[in-house]
């Protein structure tokens, strides 16, 4: 089946079926491997992107239930000013050790700015609670988001 | 902090890594691979009766163990884990084929239809179990115990026991074999190319110098990158030597939490002499692991657990036994602290109980008895470098109110019954612990004899070659930190490529909080050579190799003497609130003091610091992995759960300021130290908030419902 898709702000055509997972459209067919697999069950988030302005775990729906909404994957996210300001409060705060969980990790970061820029720790932590990370223990993470609500004032 | 190179930079891969450019194996694009899938036994232990295989599509192709053109044995310290089963499965999850080819969905569908039977056999599931056979045995004695405890105004046991854990690197682990002309190359996420090089070498029967393995970003490993990649490196190269095609195997994340490498589960036995005043005089030590089905790593890791016995404390006498049975569960290897963890929680609980049964704060108690600078170690060692751990007590005590808070939180045993029953029950419990960096004895000097090399070219750059890998620690920075430093550079001139075994000399695996200490110690000295030397033209290289310090003596049959180059430190308090209705355990703030030597970049020691904590809180608490019949209950990450943002505790850490002789610019090794007393100290919050002793881990609420039952 056909589908066009919205795809980081561009036009996308793809052909697949429409059970196929999102993670492999946009890890396979799309090349846009910062979106990473890392549990394929919707437990961990590493596959987070942006549907509209929802965050989905890109590995728990199919082409066909996206069809019609815009989606924002890191490798679109990272050309904002915006993400400039997240990714250097990260570096500020240590919060990136492996990196593996770092993309995912910060398109719930976005997706919670958008709806709260001035987001409280407990708030932070419950935004964040379904993107797992096994290195860093959070702690800098959460520092990380209040760093670029702060530093980002007026963007979100 | 005194020394400057601690000051935090940005990590050199912070961009790379927000950005999500970093490749990760799965990640690279490649054409024409083969993918593989498994088909593994869900037996615990069976005899293999006879395989069927479906009709398998022209360009699949199922591998056995008759297609292992060498030894068909991964290589650890003894020759007993098959690359694939023979004729006998030891573990559910045991690879007996693997099925490779371009699509996956045809893969999954072969393997649906191979039909293997079994003649069952009695699986041995728990080292409980007297059917037990060991894999590793260790006896040492240090001092004469016995006359000690033949002295003794009174005696104290006990008995401790920890339970399995899995790493959960947020990767996946994955390999892929490429087959060439004259050889084969392995990339994969992992900590020892050296060791899969070897591994490799021996599966193929390919001569050393035609393995060549090359590090791919790797999104985490605690150790548990450090023995499984030689498994899946072996049959990859098996796969792709075969079919003549480069074979990429990345694992589910069931199959990943399934067949990799955990935790040892341990059952320790602590028993003390005291005199008249309460001094421990003597600390006897037996040690069970539970090493699974085959010998991996387990003997090692059985060293690190028993050479804790006593602790940081002034004991003069020590006798420690120790073994690894064999289970018929998956294989137990490296995990973050190797062995330390499950000693240090014996050694700490049972302490707590001495002070209990002398009735004195259990801080307190240790106090009084923790070693100092020149002291005895278990193993009849000297503690050669200056010891702090009298101050990280103090400092500690003060961070935390510990004293005051162990009086006014907690139940005492036999106290009246709580009046309001739906109030928190609050604890507070510590550890002070130790941590030896670097490899056990002379291995450093007899065994890994670490090389490093530096090159710099004609426009001054420098290139770190080195086979230690950045797996989320930070060493991509601290290396170039170190180097920078020395030459007076800044970081972006300086490359570090990931290791590749055709191009870096072996400077050992990336464990043992060792890549700095002992590597970054050969770093420096490399560096402070090109120094020396910098008038020299054109592209130059340094290098270096190890050199023990001299006044380390370590006798490998008798077990005694310096067990470590050098030690890191620690001290944690963790503070819980338990609710009485439904068992749950909150950990409501955490403080830990540590010396580490000179950090070499604070930030990323805050990392470690951080990170090391949540995960042994994890260890301790939620983590559960039960055996049922040999195969696991908590098989995916939705049985399996790790602490998430929200079970991050506020924690206060300190760092004290300790240079060491040994590593370079007084650094020492930080990345287990953080983990190793956290769990003790949990467990022992929950007791004082319950008012009985807890031996056990992991923690689960309904534990503590029980105990609280038995308390009314
Ligand atoms: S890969 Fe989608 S949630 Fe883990
Ligand atoms: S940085 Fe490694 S999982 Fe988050």
């Amino acid at each position: 089946m056909k589908f066009t898709l919205m795809l980081n702000g561009e036009q996308r055509d793809f052909d697949c079926e429409p059970t196929r997972r999102l993670l492999d459209l946009l890890r396979g067919d799309a090349g846009l491997t910062g979106v990473k697999e890392g549990c394929g069950q919707g437990e961990c988030g590493a596959c987070s992107i942006l549907l509209g302005d929802r965050l989905v775990n890109s590995c728990m729906v199919a082409v066909g239930q996206v069809a019609d909404r815009p989606i924002t994957t890191i490798e679109g996210y990272s050309r904002t000013t915006r993400f400039a300001v997240l990714r250097d409060a990260f570096g500020k705060a240590g919060a990136v050790q492996c990196g593996f969980c770092t993309p995912g990790m910060i398109m719930a970061c976005e997706a919670l700015l958008r709806q709260n820029n001035r987001p409280r720790a407990p708030e932070i932590r419950l935004a964040l609670a379904g993107n797992l990370c096994r290195c860093t223990g959070y702690n800098m993470i959460v520092d990380a988001v209040e760093t670029a609500a702060r530093e980002g004032k007026g963007l979100w | 902090m005194a020394n400057s190179i601690s000051q935090a930079v940005e990590r050199v891969d912070n961009r790379a890594k927000a950005s999500g450019q970093t490749r990760y194996l799965a990640d690279i694009p490649r054409e024409g691979v083969l993918h593989g899938r498994f088909f593994r036994s869900d037996r615990a232990r069976a005899r293999i009766l006879d395989i069927s295989l479906p009709p398998v599509p022209a360009d699949c192709r199922v591998l056995s163990c008759g297609d292992v053109p060498g030894l068909n044995v991964v290589s650890f310290l003894v020759d007993d884990w098959p690359v694939f089963a023979g004729k006998m499965v030891e573990h559910v999850g045991e690879p007996i084929l693997l099925v490779v080819g371009p699509d996956v969905e045809v893969l999954a569908d072969v393997v649906a239809g191979i039909t293997v039977a079994y003649e069952d056999l009695p699986p041995v599931l728990t080292i409980d179990d007297s059917r037990c056979t060991p894999q590793a045995g260790f006896d040492f004695t240090t001092g004469d115990p016995k006359a000690a405890f033949a002295a003794a105004d009174r005696i104290i046991s006990g008995e401790y026991k920890t339970g399995s854990q899995e790493h959960v690197y947020l990767e996946p682990q994955g390999m892929l074999a490429i087959p060439r002309q004259d050889g084969i190359t392995l990339q994969g996420s992992m900590q020892c190319p050296f060791f899969v090089r070897r591994a490799v070498h021996r599966v193929l029967g390919l001569p050393l110098e035609k393995v060549q393995v090359v590090q791919t970003p790797t999104g985490g490993a605690f150790g548990g990158k450090e023995d499984y990649p030689s498994v899946l490196a072996c049959q990859a190269a098996v796969a792709a030597t075969v079919t003549g095609s480069p074979v990429l195997l990345v694992l589910e994340r069931d199959e990943d939490i399934q067949v990799t490498c955990k935790r040892h589960p341990s059952r320790i036995l602590v028993r003390t002499a005291h005199d008249s005043a309460g001094r421990p005089t003597a600390m006897d030590v037996d040690i069970t692991l539970d090493g699974g089905a085959y010998t991996g790593l387990s003997p090692v890791v059985l060293q690190r657990a028993m050479f804790v016995a006593g602790g940081v404390y002034n004991i003069e006498n020590i006798r420690c036994r120790g073994r690894v049975l064999a289970t018929n569960t998956v294989v137990a290897g490296a995990f973050r602290g190797f062995g330390g963890p499950q000693g240090i929680f014996a050694v700490e609980m049972h302490m707590d109980q001495v002070a209990r049964e002398l009735g004195i704060s259990p801080l307190e108690y240790k106090r009084t008895h923790l070693v100092r600078t020149g002291d005895q170690t278990a193993t009849g060692g000297r503690y050669h470098s200056r010891v702090v751990i009298d101050q990280i007590a103090d400092r500690l005590e003060k961070l935390s109110g510990f004293e005051e808070k162990f009086k006014t939180l907690g139940r005492r045993p036999g106290e009246p019954g709580v009046t309001d029953q739906e109030a928190p029950l609050r604890g507070i419990g510590q550890a002070l612990v130790l941590h030896g960096a670097g490899f056990t004895g002379s291995a450093e000097r007899d065994v890994i004899r670490s090389t490093v090399k530096l090159e710099r070219d004609d426009a001054g750059r420098v290139t770190i070659l080195v086979s230690n890998v950045e797996m989320g620690q930070g060493l991509q920075t601290t290396m170039r930190k170190i180097v920078a430093r020395v030459l007076d550079l800044t970081l972006d001139e300086i490359d570090f490529p990931d290791p590749d075994t055709d191009r870096v000399p072996d400077s050992g695996p990336t464990v043992a909080s060792r890549s700095i200490m002992i590597v970054g110690k050969l770093v420096e000295r490399a560096a402070e050579d090109l120094k020396r030397r910098r008038d020299e033209p054109g592209t130059i290289s340094a290098v270096q190799h190890y050199r023990q310090p001299s006044h380390i003596q370590w006798d490998n049959e008798t077990l005694t003497g310096d067990a470590y180059p050098d030690y890191s430190w620690g001290g944690v308090a963790v503070q819980v609130a338990i609710d009485p209705l439904t068992g749950v355990v909150t950990t409501e703030k955490v403080w830990a003091v540590h010396d580490v030597g000179t950090p070499i970049d604070e930030m990323i020691v805050q990392g470690q610091v951080e990170g090391g904590i949540l995960q042994g809180l994890g260890w301790a608490s939620l983590e559960v992995l039960e055996f049922e019949e040999g195969r696991l209950r908590q098989g995916t990450l939705t049985d399996y759960t790790i602490p998430t943002a929200f079970d991050a505790p506020p924690i206060v850490s300190e760092l004290m300021d300790n240079p060491s002789a040994v590593g370079p610019f007084g650094a020492k090794g930080a990345g287990e130290v953080t983990f190793v007393g956290v769990p003790a100290a949990f467990a022992s919050a929950v007791g004082h908030a319950l008012g009985v002793p807890v031996t056990e881990l992991p923690i689960r609420p309904e534990h503590v419902l029980d105990l609280l039952e038995g308390l009314l």
